[in-house]
């Protein structure tokens, strides 16, 4: 654009600075952040301190976010592979010597804080999946598929035994993504999904007792009032008493009496349901099918079989939080550990979501880059 | 360079990808109409209905937690109990400053520097606590004056609990174990079973005995009140009750009255007996002393009581019966010589004669009675407790036979008995030292180490129960049976009993003729041999062996104090026996900690149990033995 006025020093710091950044992107990811903080500060009402600490969140996963937008995405995927096997090796380190926090095995310690390799991989595997496919661009074979889907089910069966269900599912989708991009015959994935319903019945047996209850609860809530199915319940009025026009901001009152359980994290979009009402459902709504279809474009433009694959992966994973998450709030999904995209309080997921966003900002940016 | 048909290839490719991209989105956007649809039915459809549900949902659903189940012995004697009392409870999240209120709440009730002491203690342990106690047991009197004084105290309330009470005190203490708060690690055991739900409103759970091992049977099923709460939280009235299921009542094996025979008997000493019934494995008493009082964990033990507890240098926690490791000594050999008669090593005629000496391998093992005992036979070899004698069976069988026969019949293994904490003891034998042992010249085995073994030293290290069990087993003819404390569960509600059959672990082969020569030997030893002034004048058979065993040195780096160290290097006493002959009702086995030869301190104590459980006979000082205090607290036997 302006080539004069470049030349101004200040000017040519902010043009730095914004490089490389998608204005869609950042309203839509901003926006939804804001939407997410005002939720948060209706559900804290008794422990305000979490707003704060959420914005401090926030100011860290942006920087994130503008530093890996920074980074090419030929650079990113120099970082696929050593990614995803220190991701492996953490998992096996969590099974081997992970602290148990409410039974289950997910934290690893390093130094002072605690750390779940489970979450990285939620892009590990991703990237991964795409530099593998990325390699065997001169023709997929079926064999390679059949690769490509142990790299997947490795990392995932590490964190199902954990056992975190929810992060299990998040990570068997985004590689599935990839798999699915990638060009996968329909006839093949035909099968798989054939297997895959067959595969739930000997599940059914592996799974651990609250998480087949959780399941079942889904069923008929009013079973299990004072465990599963409380959160369900609960939820569920809160979104139905939220009406069309919600009944406004700060006003909730499952929210406040604490009906809600998890009501800063997984259960967030209650909070937000009762008090926004249809209406603000269906503007989150409309900006999560932006957020995604922005994705989508981003990829249906990059300019290498890695940059698209991930990208593709990576809106359709922004997709399945917020369908998963909702889904489980307004009661027809399971209650799985999934919180809503740039909502939910909470650092780790914030970070994993930014950076994800800055991914797709460095593919769009690129996507001119002729590939040598 | 890409050849062209490379490039087509790619072009179709990234055609392929943005057909996919299309369909992708497609279903993204169907699955979000899916959201919205539902949102739709839930907000606009059925808004009434979860309108009505939000204002009525100032229902609040309250737990009710059950009735713990009673503990009972073999008799329907209530070992443990239930009673309700008020406490004084702090909702932490409520009250800003915890201190401040502590200190305002002191001017209106008692609260002593330990009270202080375990809510801080609480308070650190648990996390989302809804209230913690800062006093238990309040009296009509301080309920009165806090309730006038309410309105002053947010979040600061009174609450009637169950809480448990063994009117025995310390008798039983670690076979009944005891209840602590449940923590964190229990809350995970809790979820990782689903049974988390079951266990809302309930603070305690069993953490060591029968307590913990039938948590289960004990706890019951939690019901729960539909309460309408006001905009603050506060319960205006209740709307529905599912009532809670009380706990099942477990039924013990236990003889409470000859436990307390038992532990009488044992006075300030130290040590344990453990008593089985041989034929089904029902333990009929299982002493551990010093034992502490239950009762003190009730409500959160304090700081200051749990390090008396934990420091005491007597370790009252200490479930020596399962858990203590002693070497057998002479106790060891009527085991050792039932084993060469089954090896054919020994017939019962097989005499040596005795200088009061064994030589091997350049070493001189020494007799107990200076100058030998002479010329003796099997027999003579346990009613004398002849040493020599053994050192020479040992020898002549060598180890790997010595543990090849007292594996099966139950030592150096656990036996399972259903409580935790048990001890697996040492069981010498060149693989038990291999393992052990990491240099290679210690794993080795020397020969010189069997001959001690034989008289029930060396490596030898058995619990109590093993003992006990080994015995039963044997007098048994080999029918082992695994030992266990509960003989039947009692379900309230419905009126059902579960039995618990006894569990046959094993039946070791053994000759009915060794069998008996061994029980006429140890019978020997009551009548005319080492333990023949302990029973004198008892009116039924019975068969018994007195043990002493060495007590090792102490370390180098434990503190001095003379009075104790002179008497932690007497001698361990021992003794085990059985009764009547003919067919043997209880086996049992008893350890005095440092109380010296077997006959005088072990052997007295055994008799003593033995005069109760075959006569009746209680010691003197027992006939007017006190019935447990009833403090007047209301008594909850059921829901």
């Amino acid at each position: 654009m302006a080539t004069m006025d470049s030349a101004l020093p200040l000017r040519r710091i902010a043009l730095r600075l914004t490089e490389g950044i998608d204005s869609t992107l950042l309203v839509l990811t901003l926006t939804l952040s804001m939407i997410g903080l005002a939720a948060l500060y209706s559900a804290s009402y008794d422990t305000p301190s979490r707003v704060a600490s959420q914005v401090a969140n926030l100011g860290l996963a942006f920087c994130a976010m503008w530093i890996v937008a920074q980074v090419p995405p030929q650079t990113l995927m120099r970082f696929a592979l050593p990614a995803y096997l220190i991701g492996l090796a953490l998992l096996v380190a969590v099974a081997l010597a992970g602290d148990v926090v409410n039974g289950a095995r997910r934290w690893l310690h390093v130094g002072v804080t605690r750390f779940q390799p489970s979450e990285m991989m939620k892009l590990a595997v991703p990237m991964m999946l795409a530099w593998y496919f990325h390699k065997r661009e001169s023709g997929v074979l079926l064999r390679h598929y059949a690769l490509g889907a142990i790299l997947l089910v490795v990392p995932v069966a590490f964190i199902a035994r954990q056992p975190d269900l929810g992060t299990a599912a998040l990570v068997a989708a985004a590689g599935f993504y990839v798999i699915f991009f990638a060009g996968i015959n329909w006839k093949v994935l035909a099968w798989l999904g054939g297997l895959a319903v067959a595969g739930l019945f000997p599940l059914w047996g592996l799974l651990h007792d609250y998480q087949r209850k959780r399941i079942l609860t889904l069923l008929d809530p009013t079973t299990d009032p004072l465990g599963a199915g409380y959160h369900i319940i609960q939820s569920t009025i809160a979104v139905g008493s939220g009406g069309l026009a919600g009944k406004g901001w700060l006003n909730g009152t499952q929210a406040h009496l604490e009906f809600i359980p998890e009501r800063h994290t997984d259960f967030i979009f209650a909070v937000f349901s009762e008090e926004f009402g249809l209406i603000g459902n269906c503007v989150l709504l409309v900006l999560y099918a932006l957020l995604v279809g922005r994705g989508l474009m981003i990829a249906a433009n990059a300019p290498t079989v890695f940059a698209r694959l991930l990208a593709g992966s990576i809106s359709l994973m922004f997709f399945t939080y917020a369908f998963v998450n909702m889904g489980m709030v307004s009661g027809i999904l399971p209650v799985v550990g999934v919180p809503l995209p740039f909502l939910s309080y909470g650092g780790t997921a914030l970070l994993t979501l930014f950076i994800a966003t800055g991914i797709l900002m460095s593919v769009h940016r690129h996507r001119k880059l002729v590939q040598t | 360079m890409l050849g062209v048909a490379e490039i087509r290839n790619a072009e179709r490719e990234l055609h392929q990808f943005q057909v996919r991209v299309g369909i992708a989105a497609m279903a993204v956007l169907i699955a979000f109409g899916l959201l919205a649809a539902r949102f739709f039915l839930l907000q606009v459809v059925r808004h009434d209905v979860y309108q009505a549900k939000a204002e009525e949902n100032r229902i609040s659903i309250v737990p009710v937690p059950p009735n713990r189940g009673l503990i009972l012995d073999r008799n329907g004697v209530v070992i443990a109990r239930n009673y309700s009392a008020y406490t004084l409870e702090i909702a932490p999240h409520k009250v800003k400053n915890i201190e401040a209120t502590i200190d305002e709440l002191a001017q209106i009730v008692d609260i002593q520097p330990r009270d202080r002491a375990r809510f801080r203690k609480l308070l650190a342990e648990t996390r989302n606590a809804d209230s913690l106690p800062i006093r238990t047991r309040l009296s009509d009197e301080e309920v009165a004056k806090f309730a006038a004084n309410r309105y002053r105290f947010e979040g600061v309330d009174i609450k009637a609990r169950l809480f448990r009470q063994y009117p025995y005190g310390d008798v039983a203490s670690h076979l009944i174990g005891y209840m602590g708060r449940i923590n964190e690690a229990d809350q995970a055991r809790l979820e990782d079973e689903g049974v988390d739900a079951n266990y809302r409103g309930t603070d305690f759970i069993g953490k060591a005995g029968i307590e913990a091992s039938y948590q289960n049977e004990l706890h019951g099923n939690t019901g729960f009140e539909q309460v309408e709460i006001d905009a603050a939280g506060r319960g205006i009235r209740t709307l529905s009750r599912t009532p809670s299921q009380p706990g099942n009542n477990v039924a013990l094996t236990i003889d409470l009255k000859l436990q307390q025979v038992a532990e009488n008997a044992f006075g300030e000493r130290r040590g344990a007996l453990v008593a089985i019934e041989p034929s089904t494995g029902s333990v009929l008493a299982l002493v551990s002393r010093p034992g502490f009082d239950p009762n003190l964990f009730v409500d959160g033990i304090d700081p200051q009581s749990w390090q008396e507890l934990n420091q005491s240098p007597d370790r009252p926690l200490n479930d020596r019966a399962i858990a203590g490791v002693y070497p057998p000594g002479s106790t060891f050999k009527p085991f050792l010589a039932l084993a060469a008669l089954e090896n054919g090593k020994r017939r019962p005629s097989s005499t040596i004669f005795d200088p009061g000496y064994f030589d091997f391998g350049g070493r001189r093992f020494r007799d107990d009675k200076k100058g030998g005992h002479g010329t003796v036979d099997l027999y003579r070899s346990i009613v004398e407790s002849c040493d020599t004698y053994y050192y020479q069976v040992a020898n002549d069988m060598g180890i790997d036979a010595i543990a090849h026969f007292m594996g099966p019949i139950g030592l150096g293994s656990r036996t399972g008995i259903d409580i935790n904490g048990e001890a697996s003891g040492v069981l010498p034998s060149p693989e038990w030292k291999m393992k052990r042992f990491r240099r290679p010249e210690q794993q080795k085995w020397y020969a010189g180490e069997t001959i001690s073994i034989g008289i029930g030293q060396g490596y030898n290290a058995y619990t109590p129960i093993q003992l006990a069990e080994a015995l039963a087993t044997v007098v048994n003819g080999g029918a082992m049976y695994r030992p266990h404390l509960v003989s039947h569960i009692d379900n309230l509600r419905t009126g059902g009993r579960k039995e618990f059959a006894p569990e046959l672990v094993r039946t070791v082969r053994l000759k009915p003729e060794n069998v008996e020569f061994i029980k006429r030997a140890m019978a020997g030893v009551i009548e005319e041999g080492t333990a023949a002034r302990a029973f004198a004048g008892a009116e039924y058979t019975a068969g018994g062996k007195t043990g002493t065993a060495q007590v090792i040195a102490i370390k180098q780096n434990e503190k001095y104090d003379e009075k104790r160290v002179a008497e932690q290097f007497r001698d361990h006493s021992l003794f085990i026996a059985f009764a009547p002959v003919e067919s043997p009702k209880i086996a049992l086995a008893v350890v005095v900690e440092n109380g010296g030869f077997g006959a005088r301190a072990a052997a007295p104590l055994a008799r003593a149990v033995l005069d109760y459980f075959m006569l009746g006979k209680l010691p003197p000082g027992m006939e007017a033995a006190p019935a447990p205090e009833d403090n007047g607290a209301d008594e909850d036997e059921s829901d």
